[in-house]
């Protein structure tokens, strides 16, 4: 990788971890912790289902809240410190800097999302005393988290590009909702006519597809997921990813920081 | 040319590339997981559960489901699946999270009712789902209607039948004719003239252009049961008088048994065949027929209407 992205990214982690970003794995282990001791209380054969629907959950939920409001103020932040026009003053390319906020927040989020699932597979050996060979797609599951969780940083930075935070964050959620049912929106776009289909087809297509991505339900029932499915999901998350820092790239580049 | 103007270039290509990339893996993977949004309500099994958790976005979320329900028969049918599963708890589902919604009583009843290939062969779950709608609806005379059409086509019910359109005829605003279905059921219950009211009632009073069709292929094939059944009369009648078969409709006709040669409803001559068996030319066509089929015939998995209906 290019040194100067290198630098930009281990910076930007740095910063995230001196923002106390890390903390919320506190509230994680808390939530791990008491949903494992009280399942078992309060309910009858499905603890081990209940901590990996409520640890996955979690875990999606509390890096998708981390990869929205730390990526839309990775480029508002450093022009509001006016820190921005030191860094670009120096030999670094506006594109280099926003790879590397990508891949600064990119690595926050594994590490917070590592720590995650140990505490998740603690939970599970808590709970059911042994691993079992189903669990092992758990770790499918935790990967296409972090497939999102690229992807939603990619689309913060996309906004943060040309718009204020507030509004770079509404963006992002709302996009991350529509994703969610991105498999139904393609089901009404394939129902309509005319031009309203062509629209809404256009929508569907341009729309992350977070549907595919989520299978914390089957997962949590034992059930496989295709190597086919994850060579997919991965190289499209990855293709989606380009094409949001290439229109935050386009975007920056243009853009007047006078 | 400016290092600017190069990263715009480059961006701008990767932008486009990707795009297209995105939209190609989608395809692939929506291929993979055709029935995937539908895989949840093999886990949630509770449609209460599902509207407490849809946060009071329960509209929303019927909505999605109903559309859910459309595709998913939609999908089975087109593929000749006799497997309708998951059809009754999706419009379950539905109908608890916003039980006004009368388009999934009203349809939803449909694909669940008809016999298959054309429907799911449900009628039992069709009539629940319709009562349902009625405690939910009881002013909405088309659910009585459809009630009862249930009853009386495909589980040839027909007292509960007619108790569904005589309690459907005194709602306000019901269609006139639930009073003269209501009064027609005692004397001709299980008549092909009963069963042809009930189809022009359906033809008559929807705007729905699938619904229309298949009213219309069902009006169609009665009239084609009705015609073989009076022409195998007269060649009965042909036969004990001349001791043999007719050997064309011309024998028939010299005998002033028939009038001309009989057309069906789409305009082609029948066919008598050498055992004075009547057939149908273009069967496929004439969907739901019950007489004038070809020996062997064996009709298409998805029934065929015709563009004009």
């Amino acid at each position: 990788m290019n040194r100067r992205v290198l630098h930009i990214a281990r910076n930007t982690f740095r910063e995230a971890v001196r923002d106390r970003v890390l903390y919320n794995l506190i509230a994680f282990a808390l939530l791990m912790s008491g949903a494992a001791i009280l399942v078992g209380q309060i309910s009858i054969d499905i603890e081990r289902l209940v901590v990996i629907n409520l640890g996955l959950t979690a875990v999606s939920l509390f890096g998708v809240v981390i990869a929205i409001f730390i990526g839309i103020g990775l480029v508002s932040k450093e022009i509001d410190r006016r820190t921005l026009y030191t860094i670009l003053t120096r030999p670094v390319r506006r594109w280099e800097f926003i790879t590397g906020k990508f891949f600064g927040l990119a690595g926050t989020l594994l590490v917070n999302t590592l720590c995650m699932a140990v505490g998740v597979f603690a939970a599970l050996l808590y709970v059911s005393h042994r691993f079992q060979r189903a669990d092992g797609w758990v770790l499918v599951a935790l990967y296409f988290i972090v497939l999102q969780f690229l992807i939603i940083t990619a689309l913060a930075l996309l906004f943060s590009a040309f718009s204020t935070p507030l509004m770079s964050a509404v963006f992002a959620f709302a996009l991350f909702v529509v994703g969610c049912f991105s498999e139904d929106l393609r089901g009404f776009a394939a129902m309509a006519h005319g031009a309203e289909k062509w629209l809404a087809t256009a929508a569907a297509y341009v729309i992350p597809n977070f549907s595919a991505l989520n299978v914390i339900t089957s997962v949590a029932h034992g059930q496989p997921v295709s190597g086919q499915l994850v060579l997919y999901n991965t190289i499209y998350a990855l293709i989606y990813v380009l094409m949001a820092l290439s229109g935050a790239v386009l975007i920056f580049e243009r853009r007047n920081l006078k | 040319m400016k290092a600017s103007g190069k990263v715009t270039i480059v961006a701008g290509l990767l932008l486009l590339g990707s795009l297209a990339g995105s939209v190609v893996l989608l395809r692939k993977i929506d291929r993979m997981r055709s029935h995937a949004s539908l895989e949840e309500v093999l886990y949630i099994s509770s449609p209460k559960a599902l509207k407490r958790l849809s946060l009071g976005y329960d509209g929303l979320l019927a909505d999605i489901y109903w559309t859910r329900a459309v595709q998913y028969f939609g999908a089975t049918h087109s593929q000749g699946s006799e497997h309708y599963e998951l059809l009754a708890p999706l419009l379950e589902i539905t109908t608890t999270l916003d039980p006004h919604l009368l388009v999934a009583y009203e349809y939803g009843a449909n694909f669940m009712a008809a016999k298959r290939p054309n429907g799911a062969g449900q009628p039992e779950e069709a009539a629940k789902l319709v009562e349902r709608g009625i405690e939910s609806n009881p002013h909405e005379w088309r659910l009585y209607y459809n009630l009862g059409f249930i009853y009386y086509m495909e589980l040839k019910d027909y007292p509960k039948a007619a108790a569904a359109f005589s309690q459907g005829s005194q709602v306000s605003n019901a269609h006139p004719f639930l009073k003269v279905l209501a009064a027609q059921m005692a004397q001709h219950a299980g008549d092909a003239e009963m069963a042809r009211m009930l189809w022009t009632t359906t033809y008559e009073s929807t705007q729905d252009h699938m619904i229309r069709a298949n009213a219309l292929a069902h009006l169609r094939a009665l009239r084609v049961d009705q015609d073989i059944t009076a022409m195998e009369e007269r060649i009965e009648m042909y036969q004990k008088r001349t001791g043999k078969l007719p050997e064309s409709f011309a024998d028939l006709i010299q005998s002033g048994l028939l009038p001309g040669v009989p057309l069906d409803p789409l305009g082609h001559a029948y066919k008598l065949m050498d055992d004075g068996r009547v057939e149908v030319r273009t069967p496929d066509d004439l969907p739901f027929i019950e007489k004038g089929k070809p020996l062997g015939y064996v009709p298409p998995k998805v029934p065929k209407f015709l563009p004009s209906d």
